[in-house]
């Protein structure tokens, strides 16, 4: 990904920010400007979500993208934050350990970098949290 | 609005072919369905053609002129070529295109082609291409895999409905069963349940016998005016419906991870324009490019109740022979997932079904056939009927 | 105007190498290393954690164990030895994300293993003058140790963060009082571009750690007035156990005023964190009124000394995010060629 593409959307992936939607109070995460729902009678506002949230659904991924040969095996999970939203995200820990309706905690990580002399992305992902499985 | 007929049929083989190019295989299509036709390349109004990603497989855009002038179609003539995509349904795009031009009036003999060349670039680079139909932003940077998503539909799946492996499996063993009898599919090898529960874990829980392959491979078609069509050929094959219809472009946003509502609607749609309802389909191509995707795909388009698609393939209702014979042509898995070309391939082996042509597969007595071709884990969808009958 | 910590915040990833694995490999035996240094497991990085994502685990930390408004951080300094980008600061990334940004000044700071303290004199600086409202100090390390050298067995991963103030009202520990020794000694250095450090091998224990820490100790004890018997508790750097050890003993103090911060034997040396891990585990346990004396060195060398006093404070913030002892509990062990795979010794093509 690009210099500026990444850095567009940084302050999004450094922290849970992302939409809601005044007209009929739907949070939106990943970040969307038109609300679907109201479409031109909505009235969006950026909006920071606490964070935690659950799995709706994962998967163990062996064969990895590229760029995360590293990793692999490495958890992909679709997390339900608690005003509502979903997004896919990883979730660090043993794979063993990741269960649909598992509580789940952001942490700060790298996402990925473009090779040895190109950009470190850095941005949220999740690990369980153990305080409240 | 004008019926319209598919006049002829073409599908290269399908798999690895190291020794030809891109341009060699999508004029082999074209040209095959022309003669299939009976009509001379000349006389065609216009050209449709669907190619998910020319650019990242063979660093090549600008496909539509690029087939025109190697079929010969652009000097002097200057035929009209459109690419068309929509990642995986890219061919079933390009096909509707078609179906529209000819039915508004506008063209008349009018070519529906789909073609992509993946073996070009590293198995990693075509993984990475393909990644490119899911949200690259949203999906994409966190590692998500094409595997990956259709993985979480299958979690999700078992988690409700109680979905077993082995089951999948079953998917992958009837359509490798169907393409061991159809000449041009990629993997004419026959499986086992075990073959695919010992095969390498790819995305739980997908093996790699629950993907179909990276695949090289052309189709291609002619459509005619209904009322002309038997001018070229004795059995023109009525398209009687067309429907396409999009979601969002995540999994995450979906309203249901284990729906695809694109394909639902698409299907309502296609049930709608042709008057038809599940029980007068005999037979359906699906896009099982997982073996989950064939599941819930029998499950959107009304074939079996949510949940009981695992069911009914273990129980044989989907095999020839079955209630409702899907992927006759071996589907994505076995038959190949060249995936510009897939929704047209599609097409034609419905065609060569209500036709009789289709030998040792043929499904009897086919009168009314469905294909149904997805773009990335389900933000679009494309469904056709075809019928013997006008 | 009075200075002092206002919050602090440590980190520490899960991963956990024993000194006998590493021993294995290089055909070392395990137990006289390890009573020897007196270091017997260190941690280690996840996959995708680097100086950066320590440093902002830490900062957010301190940040949410005051309930900080970021907003009224107006300096940001990472001290490291293994920042991830040469060029390009990790305290632009802490800031963003801490959402401190952008009303602050930020800057990289390098000074070996005390990097991170020198970080916390240039806020108290900052603080004192009144220039900025609160500063924050990291010291973060992913630190490496080069295949088969001594330092492999304890280069470990961690890090700090102190959030320096100057209203007394609102401070966990005030800042008595800091002195700093430095002399240029080349004992341990990494050029530019290149993987791993170079050390002069024992030439880094005389002329390097005992004369910096002594002399900066010394030096700050004499300045105040203060003996070793005025402290509760003390802190030194702690490359391997056996250093602060000596150390705290060549100077007066006893084995238990330097127990609580000894963190050094289950931990590693986390470099830039390394004494600042020591301060933070002995704020969590700190009673009101006791007084801590510090003192961090830094190959190259020099050394930074700090006298603390806990106030009644301390209490109501200490619970509100985890201590250093619950972020060592529950380690996750990894043999050496995960260990090599996570350190990025293992390389795809």
């Amino acid at each position: 990904m690009s210099v500026a593409r990444f850095w567009r959307k940084q302050i999004n992936r450094y922290n849970i920010v992302g939409t809601h939607c005044k007209t009929c109070d739907t949070h939106y995460y990943p970040p969307r400007n038109v609300c679907p729902k109201c479409r031109r009678d909505g009235d969006i506002e950026a909006y920071k979500f606490a964070g935690p949230g659950n799995v709706v659904t994962y998967t163990i991924i062996h064969t990895a993208a590229e760029g995360f040969e590293m990793q692999a095996p490495y958890a992909l999970a679709i997390i339900e934050l608690d005003e509502g939203p979903r997004f896919t995200s990883q979730v660090v820990c043993d794979p063993k350990e990741v269960s649909i309706g598992m509580r789940v905690k952001p942490v700060f990580r790298k996402l990925g970098e473009s090779g040895d002399k190109g950009m470190i992305y850095y941005g949220t992902k999740y690990v369980p949290d153990n305080d409240r499985n | 609005m004008r019926d319209v007929a598919i006049i002829g049929v073409k599908n290269t083989n399908f798999g690895e072919m190291w020794d030809r190019s891109f341009r060699d295989i999508v004029v082999e299509a074209g040209v095959g369905a022309i003669e299939d036709s009976g009509i001379s390349g000349e006389k065609l109004d216009g050209m449709y053609v669907g190619n998910m990603s020319g650019g990242q497989f063979v660093e090549q855009e600008h496909i539509g002129a690029l087939i025109a002038d190697y079929s010969g179609l652009s000097l002097d003539l200057h035929i009209p070529s459109t690419r068309v995509e929509a990642a995986c349904a890219s061919g079933g795009l390009a096909f509707r295109q078609a179906v529209m031009a000819v039915a508004s009036g506008h063209e008349d003999l009018v070519m529906a082609a789909g073609v992509e060349k993946m073996t070009d670039v590293s198995s990693t680079a075509a993984s990475a291409a393909l990644a490119a139909a899911a949200d690259r932003e949203w999906e994409g940077i966190m590692g998500a895999t094409f595997p990956g998503l259709y993985a979480m539909i299958a979690k999700m799946h078992m988690h409700q409905y109680g979905t077993t492996s082995e089951q999948l499996a079953a998917v992958a063993v009837k359509n490798h069963q169907n393409g061991s009898m159809n000449p041009i599919a990629q993997y004419k090898n026959r499986i086992t349940i075990d073959n695919v529960l010992n095969s390498i874990m790819v995305a739980d829980p997908l093996h790699i016998f629950d993907c179909s392959p990276i695949t090289d491979g052309a189709s291609a078609l002619v459509l005619a005016p209904a009322d002309i069509a038997h001018e070229y050929t004795d059995t023109p094959i009525y398209v009687k419906a067309t429907a396409q219809a999009s979601d969002t472009i995540a999994l995450h946003d979906r309203r249901d991870i284990t729906t695809l509502d694109a394909s639902v609607s698409a299907g309502k749609r296609a049930y709608e324009m042709a008057k038809m309802t599940p029980a007068d389909i005999d037979l359906v191509e699906v896009h099982d490019c997982f073996t989950i995707a064939e599941i819930c795909a029998i499950e959107d388009l009304g074939f079996v109740k949510k949940g009981l698609g695992g069911k009914m393939t273990e129980d044989g209702e989907t095999a020839i022979g079955g209630k409702i014979p899907v992927n006759t042509s071996g589907g994505l898995k076995s038959c190949g997932h060249p995936v510009g070309a897939t929704g047209i391939k599609q097409l034609v082996e419905v065609t060569q079904q209500l036709r009789g042509d289709s030998g040792p597969r043929q499904v009897d007595g086919a009168e009314v056939g469905m294909t149904h071709n997805v773009g990335g884990s389900g933000a679009t969808a494309v469904v056709n009927i075809l019928s013997r009958k006008r | 105007m009075s200075v002092g910590i206002v919050s602090y915040g440590a980190y520490i990833p899960k991963f956990r190498i024993k000194v006998e694995d590493i021993a294995r490999v290089w055909g070392d035996d395990a137990d006289i290393l390890s009573a020897g240094l007196m270091v017997y497991e260190k941690s280690v990085p996840d996959l995708d954690e680097d100086t950066a994502t320590i440093a902002v685990e830490a900062a957010r930390s301190a940040v949410s164990r005051h309930n900080i408004d970021a907003k009224r951080i107006g300096a940001v300094y990472t001290g490291s030895e293994s920042h991830p980008y040469a060029v390009k600061p990790t305290s632009t990334i802490v800031a963003e994300a801490i959402e401190a940004t952008p009303a602050l000044t930020a800057a990289d700071f390098e000074f070996a293993c005390k990097a991170g303290t020198a970080a916390m004199q240039a806020c108290m600086g900052l603080v004192g003058s009144g220039m900025v409202d609160l500063g924050m100090a990291i010291g973060a390390d992913v630190s490496q140790g080069a295949p088969g050298d001594a330092l492999e067995y304890t280069a470990a991963a961690g890090g700090v963060s102190f959030i320096i103030g100057n209203k007394e009202s609102e401070m966990i520990a005030v800042i008595e009082d800091t002195f700093s020794f430095t002399t240029d000694t080349p004992d341990f250095w990494r050029r530019e571009g290149m993987p791993y450090p170079e050390h002069g091998g024992r030439f880094t224990g005389e002329p390097g750690y005992f004369k910096h820490v002594t002399g900066a100790a010394n030096g700050l004890m004499e300045k105040m007035g203060t003996k070793p018997s005025d402290y509760d508790y003390a802190v030194f750097h702690q490359p391997n156990g056996k250093f602060p050890s000596r150390v705290a003993k060549m100077l007066g103090f006893t084995k238990e005023q330097i127990k609580p911060g000894l963190v050094v034997p289950w931990l590693g040396n986390t470099y830039s964190g390394s004494c600042m891990m020591g301060i933070a585990a002995t704020l969590d346990q700190a009673k009101p009124g006791d007084r801590i004396f510090a003192t961090a060195f830094g190959s190259g060398a020099g050394g930074d000394a700090f006298s603390f006093r806990v106030t009644d404070k301390i209490d109501e913030v200490r619970d509100a995010a985890p201590k250093v002892q619950e972020l060592l509990k529950d380690p996750v062990y990894m043999d050496y060629a995960m260990y090599a795979k996570h350190k990025g010794k293992i390389r795809l093509a």
